[in-house]
């Protein structure tokens, strides 16, 4: 029996990685609600329960690619990998509108810059306070600290190490998960309170998840417009992350 | 047809993708410079294109916005093939870095935020959308 189902989950990948991913998140979004909730977005512990099993699945096999390395999850392997992960990125782009974009203006687009900039500064300072040198492990890291999307997107681009990946998503992570606990509570130090405000805050705080759960949290009416700069973080962040910002550590390096 | 959709999003990821390696080259590296920026951007700009002129329909977009929508498992998926073991080592640096932008950053946000002028009494844009 096992063998049959076995053999159905390896030569069907894709879906059976739809099917263990759906669960994950169906889990989390449970785990949110009656752990933590709400507070905590379903996405964020999904995305922790992720690498946790990437965790389980390299300890098992002793491989590099976490659970995609055993067979019965090879799928997830497909699902995750670089295609199918930048064309659903460029889809997320759908939801923006330009007339909108233009209404942030351009204290948004100064927090969209300042929150692109500061954060891979910090985390290109902290890296190579822990003795990192070489710029394509800076760069990857320091872009880890702007968005969990924009560190492995930036990486892959310039060809850092599995491992500096799942740190630079390790540290996005964390970095989303600190801005979901901590608006709420900090809202008032913040000055959270009109939608101008809350661009300024999804400009610098950018992991869409966490602005959008950290505003859910403090005020719903703010989050669309949080929402709105947020979304264009990544695109900035992937846009600038491979580029200007390699460029300029591997002239300081 | 939501294939529209799909092969929209197809064409923008494909044109982005290779405009950033032309970029690259440009620049004189081997690398993808920008690719998945450039893809959004064109998406954001054929999709404005295309319903100014009304050829975007309700069924077509369906196709693009699943897309959209899938992102969060995608990357759960992506996070369940990472190499932790190795990154475990450097847990109190993930940490730190995480912390340390955090707080710069919201020093930034309640900084700009304090140089906001008072809302107009008539401007009330949260209750009115």
């Amino acid at each position: 029996m096992w063998e049959i189902i076995e053999r159905a989950a390896e030569s069907n990948g894709l879906v059976t990685g739809f099917a263990v991913v759906g669960l994950v998140i169906l889990l989390s979004g449970f785990l949110s609600r009656k752990l933590t909730c709400g507070r905590i977005q379903g996405s964020a512990i999904a995305i922790l329960i992720g690498l946790a099993l990437a965790y389980v699945g390299g300890r098992y096999t002793g491989g590099s690619k976490g659970l995609a390395d055993l067979a019965f999850f090879s799928g997830v392997g497909l699902m995750g990998g670089n295609m199918l992960r930048d064309f659903a990125i460029v889809a997320t782009a759908f939801e923006v509108h330009p007339e909108e974009a233009k209404r942030a203006g351009w204290v948004g687009g100064i927090a969209l810059v300042l929150g692109t900039v500061l954060p891979f500064i910090v985390g290109v300072m902290v890296a190579w306070s822990f003795g990192y040198r070489d710029a394509v492990s800076l760069t990857t890291l320091g872009a880890g600290a702007i968005t969990y999307i924009v560190g492995p997107v930036t990486g892959t681009a310039i060809g850092a190490e599995s491992e500096i990946l799942a740190l630079s998503i390790a540290i996005g992570v964390v970095k989303a998960i600190l801005v979901m606990v901590a608006t709420p509570v900090a809202a008032r130090f913040l000055r959270l309170s009109t939608p101008r405000s809350a661009m300024v805050f999804g400009g610098l705080a950018g992991t869409v998840s966490g602005v959008s759960a950290g505003l859910a949290a403090t005020d719903r009416r703010l989050v669309p417009y949080g929402a709105l700069v947020a979304t264009f973080h990544t695109g900035l962040g992937c846009l600038c992350g491979p580029s200007i910002l390699y460029f300029a550590v591997k002239a300081i390096v | 047809m939501p294939i529209y959709g799909t092969a929209l999003l197809a064409a923008c990821h494909l044109l982005g993708i290779i405009l950033g390696d032309l970029l690259g080259r440009a620049l004189g590296m081997t690398t993808n410079v920008g690719g998945v920026g450039i893809a959004m951007i064109l998406l954001i700009v054929a999709r404005y294109y295309l319903h100014r002129s009304g050829r975007l329909n309700a069924a077509s977009e369906k196709g693009v916005i699943y897309w959209g929508a899938i992102y969060i498992p995608v990357v759960v998926a992506m996070a369940m093939q990472q190499n932790m073991l190795v990154a475990l080592k450097g847990g109190p640096m993930a940490l730190i870095a995480a912390l340390a932008s955090v707080l710069v950053c919201g020093c930034f946000v309640a900084f700009i935020n304090r140089g906001e002028p008072l809302p107009h009494p008539d401007s009330n844009e949260v209750e009115s959308r």
